[in-house]
């Protein structure tokens, strides 16, 4: 027996060991390639979730308000329309009283100074307070529980946006507020809870950002979104009908399909370029309505849909049209009642996929004018979708602009909204593929 | 009558239509269908369509003429002397238009206009009352127009529905008179429904035609009010509102260039390697869990990158590396926004080139695996080279859409119009400086603003050559294998 360790075949030599090792290397440069990838998404998710996730909670502070009649309703005949001459500011006045009745009433010692202790209570108030008046005439004269919110300097100082220090140098509000409102926390009068309003509530000006809420953009982005799906989809699988099944293979159809592939790589600001020369300086249709926004959407769409769905198209075997043209079906008949049936889960599919790009689209909606404050809701269709209203991209780009630190949570949590839609549009698509495709 | 009432009049017709030719072609069968050429369903159909279709066609026409001649209608009320100085004709189109609109909705609320109408004064108060939108201060001569316009409008509403609904009852007759067994109404009704088809796949074409006639024709106005020379061959950037602008495009596409090509530094390396990784060495499993995850990058709309370079890569940058290398203080920056947009990209290039590689055929690999080549070495040397047509057009079009792209680059890029090469430095972009010229009050008749459509025009033909480059090469190197 000869001692083999030392054979030459069994040991790597140097040239062996060097492209062994350039082959991890390559590996690892790849397994690396990846780890970026995946690092830069749960980055990019972590960094918006947690900026974000403050916005569904709010400070309220919460006390008995006394809707004085000799203030609120001089006539005392409870009329709406002379109810509706006091101002909000009328009621602000109301809303001071109470709040510092409440602190005298708790027993609470501070050095806030009694004219800036409304300062605490966002400017809001009075214009919930005013609304929750005329919409019931008979609370006035009664002592109720009012929830205010807090302003946003306060709000923040809860979810450590603002800090002592911070306070000291900003002129808005001032570290005594700030131990005022831990000792108010301590009382019970101010709280930290689940913020509806952010989903149903509109925008708010500048200075108030705990009161902006995403309920505007919510029903504009659900406006535009619809008429997409009402126009693209049957357009869209029109014209891929008609491509797949129909077209003869000439010079024009191969100008469409080449066409359609290049729109779909069109800048989505080149749409809205469009849908501004046509739609709204020669159509004339108005700016910042949810319909010229749909059009514009339904246009950029068109081409996404359409991809899919002629794959859709194409993936049913040809023997399924034999078979239906055998006995004697026509072509339509053909198509409409045995191929596009097959075809479609594949065409929802993509057709979701499509308005989940349609959604999140921004840049084309900038241009039509949705970038406008919009304070008043749209009505139902079909009017409104001709009044001004805004869209959930649009508001976190608008909200990104403004002074306040607050309406960058805002906008973080308003990512969040419109990420928790596009993930329960793209599951449905998941879904749909899943559960109904077929394989031939 | 409003459109809406008037289309679900339409549509109540076609039903009926629909049910009445139905019946009708049984009839003439005498109950015995067998006799028919076509199902009943079809003459009922067909008699539907010849409703539907000449009464939408009439009101989509009815409705362009009508708005222009209301205008013309309003126009022969107002005279040059109603213009105030420094407005245009269209800004007193705009009051009048918009004291038509009020006026209706006064009517609406039950409000007697006769009064209001007599006395300029009176309608002022009386809108500011009810809060509406309001330009300038009602004339004599604005009222009239507005009044006549709403009377214009009043009456050719009412013309269009007799009209419409006269034609489709007219479509209705002309159908039933036809019916009869021998009337072939399957492929009647199949020829107007491949008419509709057609229509449908003409509309793409419509759009771009659409996109380049409006880009087109603004451009055209933008350069007769400033020399094209100075917009293409000057390095300055500085738009004055009021005139004297200077709008040379070459800070923009410096910015839009520069921005892009840290994008793909950033997301070629990474998406080509995690694609070769996933096609070539991980597992079936991995790569049904992985690939997912990274065209979940794609997904994610463009405002969510924006505001996390706003929010969070903007100020690392700055805090941890321009400033204490002595590069500049400014939170948006080229690398921001390349960087970000990078992340963004890194999905294009990888999802398509994975589709690539795995398109390379086995034997090659097999070949070359055979001849003693570690995997590493036959991807270098086999799969890449194979595939590198594919990748390239992969590139390509992962650099069309950094160049298009807007939101990440108005949020991460910052609006200073500059040439250098320091990327810490704020740069602009096309894209921005097309919303930055297009958003807010823009009057379209000012260099300042039909500049966008310019930038618009030549981001356009940029992204589209990049595309039609891209899509040439991959086109004919899938063919190749086959």
């Amino acid at each position: 027996m000869t001692d083999i360790t030392e054979h030459a075949l069994l040991m790597p030599d140097a040239r062996t060991k060097a492209r062994n090792a350039a082959e991890r290397r390559f590996r690892a440069y790849g397994l690396s390639a990846i780890v970026i990838a995946l690092a830069a998404l749960v980055w990019l998710l972590i960094s918006i979730f947690s900026a974000g996730l403050p916005a569904f909670q709010q400070t309220f502070i919460t006390f008995p308000v006394t809707l004085e009649a000799a203030t609120l309703d001089k006539s005392g005949k409870l009329d709406i329309e002379e109810m509706k001459k006091v101002t909000t500011i009328g009621y602000g006045k109301l809303i001071a009283q109470a709040f510092e009745a409440e602190i005298a009433a708790k027993g609470i010692t501070h050095e806030v100074k009694p004219k800036q202790l409304a300062e605490m209570i966002s400017e809001q108030a009075g214009a919930q307070l005013r609304d929750m008046v005329l919409a019931d005439p008979a609370l006035v004269g009664q002592t109720i529980t009012f929830q205010a919110l807090a302003n946003g300097r306060i709000d923040g100082y809860f979810k450590g946006r603002v800090t002592m220090e911070t306070a000291a140098r900003d002129k808005n509000t001032s570290p005594e507020k700030l131990a005022l409102a831990d000792q108010l926390r301590d009382a019970g009068v101010v709280a930290v809870k689940f913020n509806t309003g952010f989903l149903t509530m509109s925008d708010a000006s500048d200075k108030r950002p705990e009161a902006a809420g995403l309920g505007v953009a919510i029903i504009g982005s659900l406006y535009m979104v619809v008429i997409v799906l009402f126009l693209a989809l049957p357009i869209g699988v029109a014209a891929s009908v008609y491509l797949e099944e129909f077209a003869p293979k000439n010079y024009w159809t191969d100008l469409i399909e080449v066409n359609i592939a290049n729109l779909a790589a069109v800048p989505s600001i080149v749409y809205g370029i469009l849908g501004l020369a046509i739609f709204i300086n020669f159509a004339g249709l108005p700016q910042s309505a949810p319909i010229v926004g749909g059009l514009v959407l339904t246009l950029m769409t068109l081409p996404r849909i359409i991809i899919p769905t002629r794959a859709a198209l194409k993936a049913v075997p040809p023997s399924i049209r034999d078979a239906a043209l055998g006995v004697g079906a026509s072509k339509l008949q053909t198509v409409t009642h045995h191929v596009l049936p097959l075809a479609m889960p594949g065409i929802l599919t993509g057709t979701i996929i499509g308005l989940a790009q349609a959604l999140g689209e921004t840049a084309p909606l900038l241009l039509i004018g949705m970038v406008a404050f919009v304070k008043d809701f749209p009505g139902l269709p079909p009017e409104g979708l001709f009044s001004p209203s805004s869209a959930l991209p649009v508001q976190i780009y608008n909200w990104t602009q403004r002074g306040d630190p607050g309406f960058v949570e805002r906008a973080s949590g308003a990512i969040i909204v419109l990420l928790v839609f596009l993930i329960l549009m793209n599951t449905a698509a998941i879904i749909l593929r899943r559960k109904y495709e077929r394989r031939w | 009558m409003s459109l809406g009432l008037l289309f679900l009049i339409l549509l109540a017709l076609c039903t009926a239509g629909y049910m009445i030719a139905r019946s009708r072609a049984v009839t003439s069968a005498r109950g015995d269908t067998r006799v028919l050429h076509s199902l009943p369903a079809f003459h009922g159909r067909f008699a539907a369509l010849a409703m539907i279709l000449p009464a939408v066609a009439i009101l989509i026409v009815w409705l362009v003429v009508e708005s222009f001649a209301l205008r013309g209608v309003a126009l022969s009320h107002l005279s040059p002397e109603d213009v105030p100085d420094g407005a245009s004709m269209d800004l007193v189109m705009a009051d009048v238009t918009r004291i038509a609109e009020g006026l209706g909705k006064l009517q609406a609320a039950g409000v007697d206009l006769a009064p209001l109408t007599a006395d300029p004064a009176a309608l002022k108060a009386r809108f500011s009352e009810a809060g509406f939108a309001q330009g300038g201060d009602p004339t004599p001569h604005t009222i009239a127009a507005a009044v006549s316009m709403r009377d214009t409008a009043a009456t050719s509403r009412l013309a269009l529905s007799v009209v419409a609904i006269a034609a489709s009852l007219a479509g209705l007759g002309l159908v039933l008179r036809r019916i009869t067994p021998e009337f072939r109404a399957r492929n009647a009704t199949e020829f107007v429904s491949m008419g509709l088809l057609i229509g449908a796949s003409l509309i793409a074409v419509l759009t771009t035609v659409g996109i380049v006639a409006s880009l087109a024709s603004e451009t055209i106005r933008f350069f007769q009010l400033y020399p094209a020379w100075d917009f293409f061959f000057s390095a300055d950037w500085n738009p004055k509102f009021g005139g004297g602008s200077s709008l040379g495009i070459w800070p923009l596409i410096w910015g839009t260039l520069y921005v892009s090509v840290i994008a793909l530094l950033v997301a070629v390396p990474v998406g080509l390697f995690s694609a070769v990784y996933l096609a070539e060495y991980a597992s079936k499993r991995t790569r049904g869990i992985v690939k997912p995850l990274i065209e979940i990058l794609a997904g994610i709309p463009t405002i969510v990158y924006g505001l996390f370079a706003l929010v969070t890569v903007g100020p690392l940058l700055r805090d941890w590396i321009a400033i204490p290398m002595g590069f500049g203080n400014s939170s948006s920056s080229v690398m921001t926004a390349g960087l970000v947009m990078g992340i963004m990209v890194i999905p294009f290039v990888s999802s398509l080139s994975d589709d690539i590689i795995n398109a390379v055929p086995q034997s090659l690999r097999d070949g070359s695996l055979g001849l003693g080549a570690t995997p590493s070495e036959t991807i270098r040397q086999v799969v890449l080279p194979a595939a590198l047509p594919g990748i390239v057009g992969a590139v390509l079009l992962a650099a069309s859409r950094a160049i298009g792209e807007t939101m990440i680059v108005v949020l991460g890029a910052g609006a200073a119009a500059q040439l250098s090469l320091n990327p810490f430095e704020a740069m602009t972009t096309v894209t921005v400086k097309i919303v930055s010229q297009l958003t807010g009050d823009t009057e379209f008749n000012s260099p300042e603003t039909l500049v966008a459509f310019a930038l618009g025009l030549t981001l356009f033909v940029l992204t589209l050559m990049l595309n039609i480059i891209a899509l040439i090469i991959v086109r004919k190197y899938r063919e190749q294998y086959e």
